[in-house]
């Protein structure tokens, strides 16, 4: 009786191991085709999200969705688009009284755009990074009635790179997409590639300009 | 007649081509010209930062190796709990605090479908071995994964100060929940959709300090959920731990509860709050499962049945289910608009009204999703269906047991049941 019970249990046993070794094969042939499958094409680098300056409609949700507070997504300016304008739609509030830089007269709610005089009649513009909130009013107004050069673009140095894009997944015109890491920023010129970086936030200080004589 | 004809056709083109040119020319044109400085002015350069380095995410694959074997050896080998948290709290702390939680392997499910489904996707290296390798591991030395290396995990381990034991029957239907989850996270990644794991991740905005508050009020209550009910997600919603719980059921080697031969004391039987300890069937209170052969012979076909119908269902319910696709619901919308006469007031309408695209082009690109759907859902479907009667069929007949043993595909490799046994290492 006992000798029975020993031969069923190893029995058992080995109707066990069977199957865990046949299941072991049958688990590991998926594993070892996935990478054999990806090989082909994975890459050492990832992927960032950015946004396409010419799909972007100015909507405001860059502001509002990203798990970012403030948001990554900052206004920039494409100076070889730019027009340099005295009265640029993007600095000034349509309908302001007068057009000069009060505050009261500026379009920016945060003031983040700097108006710096280059000659006349030529302003360049400067954004204040650290003030700029992706609030993109200015990128509509630039669009609208300017040159278009001011444009939204996800700051890589702040962007978390979340697996899914917050702001991706509720951009009404899908312009938030993924580009290659070593290709992180869209220039609103279509021409032109943006391959050189700063490699730290330059503080205020240092960013003042030697003054022009 | 046409010889005439053919005359004129140079002249045809080369207007053309001056209307074409111009019109190129004034798409061109900016309303500003571009200033022409008088003095030395140059353009600024180098605003953007960029200081990312792939470096680092290497080193995170380096950690995750490291955390995988060392937790391997710890429970295996060691047999010590303390340190199996000591851990989970190291990778608490560097892939949830530090790298605030992106990339995990949880997530990295969607990364591996939609880069095998995708042609325009490419697979970031880290992301397939983050996918890889606690795979590799549950292969070898079962779900070590979980216990100490997945921050999610972990910050439910180190929150779960009682325990409350839930019934295996609720249990059981509770744990049928991660497959659907999983299923439909493979489907809606495949098709290019949504990455629904990431958005409903429910610890990302602990780590961040900073998330929808959606985001942050279900993270809160799973983690005081899990201060009784222990590791609620991993349990009851995690994707990954299915694919782990498959693999850890066929590998090499497991935790074992004795370090020796059992002694069937149970003393064991309350130790684990996940209800994965197998009870032998000598401690005298189990009887043995009756095995009626005939079902054991009509089994398999019911198993196919489930799973061909429940791929049917999928299929049915396939252009439902596409509607988690932005530019379903956005075409969707447009043909109401038409329909209705309303107008549609979302921002993805008004964006498409403004980028002036062709209608048909968006209709064509529903029908595409919606293909991909119907072709993807029957799998989903059957893998699904599979699971299930797999499962029942696991519930209604098993070997009989003579010793305690963890169930290979639930037990989390915590080793929270170390300390009950009283048996000593020989």
């Amino acid at each position: 009786m006992m000798v029975q019970m020993v031969k069923k249990e190893n029995e058992n046993k080995s109707r066990r191991e069977f199957i865990r070794k046949a299941g072991r094969i049958a688990v590991a042939v998926p594993l070892g085709t996935i990478p054999a499958i990806l090989s082909r094409k994975s890459y050492a680098t990832g992927y960032v999200w950015q946004i396409d300056p010419y799909k972007c409609t100015s909507c405001g949700l860059c502001k509002t969705s990203c798990v970012l507070t403030p948001s990554a997504v900052k206004c920039t300016n494409e100076y070889e688009m730019c027009g340099y304008c005295d009265f640029c739609p993007g600095f000034l509030r349509q309908g302001a009284r007068v057009y000069d830089t009060g505050a009261e007269n500026q379009l920016c709610p945060v003031g983040a755009i700097k108006r710096n005089f280059v000659e006349e009649p030529y302003f360049e513009y400067v954004i204040d990074e650290n003030l700029c909130d992706g609030c993109s009013k200015c990128v509509q107004a630039c669009e609208d009635f300017g040159n278009g050069s001011l444009h939204l673009q996800i700051m890589q140095h702040l962007c978390v790179n979340c697996n899914q894009c917050r702001i991706a997944r509720v951009c009404p015109s899908d312009a938030i997409k993924r580009v290659r890491e070593n290709e992180p920023y869209l220039s609103k010129d279509r021409n032109k590639k943006i391959t050189r970086f700063r490699n730290k936030q330059v503080s205020a200080a240092e960013e003042q300009k030697p003054v022009i004589e | 007649m046409f010889r005439k004809f053919s005359r004129i056709i140079p002249y045809l083109l080369t207007g053309l081509m001056f209307i074409g040119h111009s019109v190129l020319y004034a798409q061109q044109q900016m309303r500003y010209p571009r200033p022409e400085f008088e003095t030395d002015y140059t353009y600024p350069e180098y605003q953007y930062i960029y200081q990312r380095s792939p470096v680092w995410e290497y080193i995170d694959v380096a950690v995750l190796i490291a955390a995988l074997t060392l937790t391997s050896w710890l429970v295996l080998k060691k047999r010590w709990r303390q340190g199996i948290v000591w851990v989970s709290l190291f990778s608490l702390a560097y892939f949830g605090f530090y790298r605030q939680g992106c990339i995990c392997a949880v997530g990295s499910v969607q990364n591996v479908s939609l880069a095998l489904f995708n042609s325009d996707y490419s697979m970031p290296l880290v992301a397939l071995l983050f996918f890889l390798l606690p795979l590799g591991f549950a292969l070898f030395s079962g779900r070590v994964f979980c216990a100490g290396v997945c921050p999610l995990g972990a910050i439910q381990e180190l929150t779960a100060f009682r325990q409350v034991k839930v019934n295996p029957k609720v249990e059981a239907v509770l744990g049928s929940i991660p497959f659907v989850y999983l299923g439909l996270a493979v489907l809606f990644s495949a098709t290019g959709s949504q990455f629904i794991i990431c958005r409903y991740d429910p610890f990302v905005g602990i780590f961040r300090l900073g998330a929808p508050y959606t985001m942050v009020i279900f993270g809160s209550l799973l983690l005081i959920t899990g201060i009784f009910v222990n590791r609620p997600y991993c349990r009851y919603l995690c994707p990954y731990g299915v694919l782990l719980n498959i693999f850890s059921r066929f590998s090499y080697r497991h935790l074992s509860i004795t370090p020796a031969e059992c002694i069937n004391c149970r003393r064991c039987e309350p130790s684990c709050p996940y209800g994965a300890i197998n009870v032998s069937d000598k401690a005298g209170e189990n009887e043995l499962t009756v095995k009626p052969s005939t079902v054991r012979l009509l089994y398999p076909f019911l198993i196919i049945f489930i799973a061909l119908s429940l791929g049917l269902i999928a299929y049915n319910t396939a252009p439902l289910l596409a509607g988690v696709n932005k530019n379903v619901m956005l075409a969707r919308e447009i043909r109401l608009e038409k329909e209705t006469g309303i107008k549609a007031e979302s921002e993805a309408a008004l964006a498409f009204r403004e980028s002036a695209t062709p209608e048909e082009e968006l209709f064509a690109e529903e029908l595409i999703v919606i293909k991909r759907f119907r072709a993807g859902a029957p799998l989903v479907g059957i893998f699904l269906g599979l699971s299930l009667g797999i499962g029942f069929y696991r519930r209604m007949t098993r070997l009989p047991r003579t010793e305690y043993e963890p169930d290979r595909g639930r037990c989390i490799s915590c080793g929270k049941c170390f300390r009950y046994c009283p048996v000593k290492p020989n």
